[in-house]
């Protein structure tokens, strides 16, 4: 099934005079881990908060799921999507289990199945519920903040789940041990994922495929072995060989 | 000094819950009236600065001007004395209240709007709370400030401690104006202590460290 479908897309911020997506079209089949790579500005964040409708198209059509995003209120629409961004963004003033229950409580889950859940999020990324459920996110470390925020966004299951340079911010060693535990939690789960990284090496080891982007364009949309073997054209090539180049030395 | 207080105290005290009642009503509505305002310059930086401005604008006409102004329109005692009260508190809350919120870290705003939290309840439940100690600022000040100015409200008959204030003025009667000045002083020390109070507990909550 295809999970998401971009139909010629495009983008324009007021004030700007290059569209931040130029006719974007693309499919992603369900259940695919997708990064998408891009340096700042070649419109990577744009498109994943397109489909969550952050931001709208000025054209163009989305689909999930084979339905269009526009019929759908966007409230709703994002209750089904799990989102992470970079600034984690929990709320300071609720403790780790409330921060996790937000949308289930908005959703009247009852009690017994909040606490349930909430444990068994926390389990998932590896913290001990006993340890933090109570805690608040200004008592946690950077890396366990951004666990908080990944099973703030999974504990719906959503169908799809969009991840803005999520471990940008996080110390190489944390980043390395997240990037394997996301890697096993999306294998696990079967789940659609779209990944947003600036970062080549991340964006090809967790990629089922990967996303290359530049100027409001995507350049290249392959599996991480393809793109390394065939790349598209001469700015894809140059990406691997910086990447290539960094992890000889 | 004090056996002025027990001859008197049927005034005084009356006086006194005249004030609070005054002060109390006032507080009720400025806090509404400012809650649906805030609300509704959420959406915008420019009409909250606008907004703003004309309310500092009003909050800096002396306030006796202001009673004289309205008293053709609305006549004398609470009546007028209570719009006016109200009308000067809104600089107070909406300024605070509107930093508040406009202090609420954008990322938060994000993280909530992409998770699928509605206008409410990002208001309800992210700006407010995140905002509370520089309301209760807000409210703590209108309070002090509607204890004193609704002194000067006596002048067009409201009632409260202002009369005692007046006639003791009046009649040179040191003793009146004296209890009139300690009890609006106790309304406004108290009222600034529990707020005082509340405004820390908001703030732990927040930076709960271990």
């Amino acid at each position: 099934m295809i999970a998401v479908e971009l139909k010629n897309v495009n983008k324009q911020f007021k004030g700007q005079t290059t569209p931040a997506l130029d006719n974007v079209s693309v499919q992603i089949e369900e259940g695919e881990f997708v990064t998408v790579l891009g340096s700042s500005g070649c419109g990577k964040t744009t498109l994943i908060k397109m489909l969550n409708r952050l931001y709208e198209a000025d054209s163009g059509e989305i689909f999930l799921f084979g339905k269009n995003i526009k019929e759908q209120n966007p409230v709703e629409l994002r209750r089904k999507i799990g989102y992470v961004i970079q600034q984690i963004g929990l709320f300071p003033h609720m403790t780790v289990k409330a921060n996790i229950a937000t949308i289930p409580k908005i959703l009247k889950w009852d009690k017994k199945r909040i606490d349930k859940e909430t444990d068994r999020m926390l389990r998932l990324v590896q913290l001990e519920p006993d340890e933090f459920r109570d805690r608040y996110p200004a008592q946690l470390s950077g890396g366990q903040q951004q666990r908080i925020g990944l099973a703030r966004a999974l504990i719906c299951d959503p169908r799809i789940m969009l991840l803005d340079e999520p471990f940008g911010a996080i110390d190489a060693i944390n980043r390395e041990i997240l990037q394997n535990e996301l890697k096993a939690i999306h294998q696990k789960s079967g789940r659609t994922y779209l990944f947003v990284t600036h970062d080549i090496r991340e964006a090809l080891k967790l990629g089922t495929k990967v996303i290359i982007m530049n100027e409001g364009k995507i350049l290249q949309y392959d599996t991480p072995e393809n793109i390394i073997n065939n790349p598209a054209n001469e700015f894809v090539e140059n990406l691997i060989r910086t990447a290539e180049l960094k992890g000889g030395a | 000094m004090i056996d002025y207080f027990a001859k008197h105290s049927d005034m005084l005290m009356s006086a006194f819950l005249e004030h609070l009642q005054i002060v109390f009503i006032t507080l009720i509505i400025s806090i509404v009236l400012a809650a649906v305002i805030s609300y509704l310059l959420l959406k915008s930086k420019k009409a909250t600065n606008i907004t703003v401005n004309i309310f500092s604008q009003i909050y800096s006409i002396p306030s006796l001007a202001l009673f004289a102004l309205l008293i053709p329109l609305l006549g004398l005692g609470n009546k007028t004395a209570i719009p006016v009260l109200v009308l000067y508190n809104q600089y107070l809350l909406i300024r605070n209240i509107m930093t508040g919120m406009q202090q609420v870290d954008r990322s938060l705003l994000e993280a909530g709007t992409g998770m699928g939290m509605n206008k409410w309840q990002l208001v309800t439940k992210v700006q407010v709370p995140l905002a509370m100690p520089s309301i209760i600022a807000g409210i703590r000040l209108a309070i002090i400030s509607t204890t004193g100015i609704a002194t000067i409200a006596a002048t067009i008959n409201a009632g409260g401690l202002g009369k005692i204030l007046l006639s003791g003025l009046r009649t040179m009667n040191t003793y009146k104006i004296a209890w009139g000045t300690i009890l609006s002083v106790i309304i406004a020390l108290v009222a600034d202590m529990v707020l005082k109070l509340l405004e820390k507990k908001t703030k732990a909550t927040k930076l709960n460290e271990i």
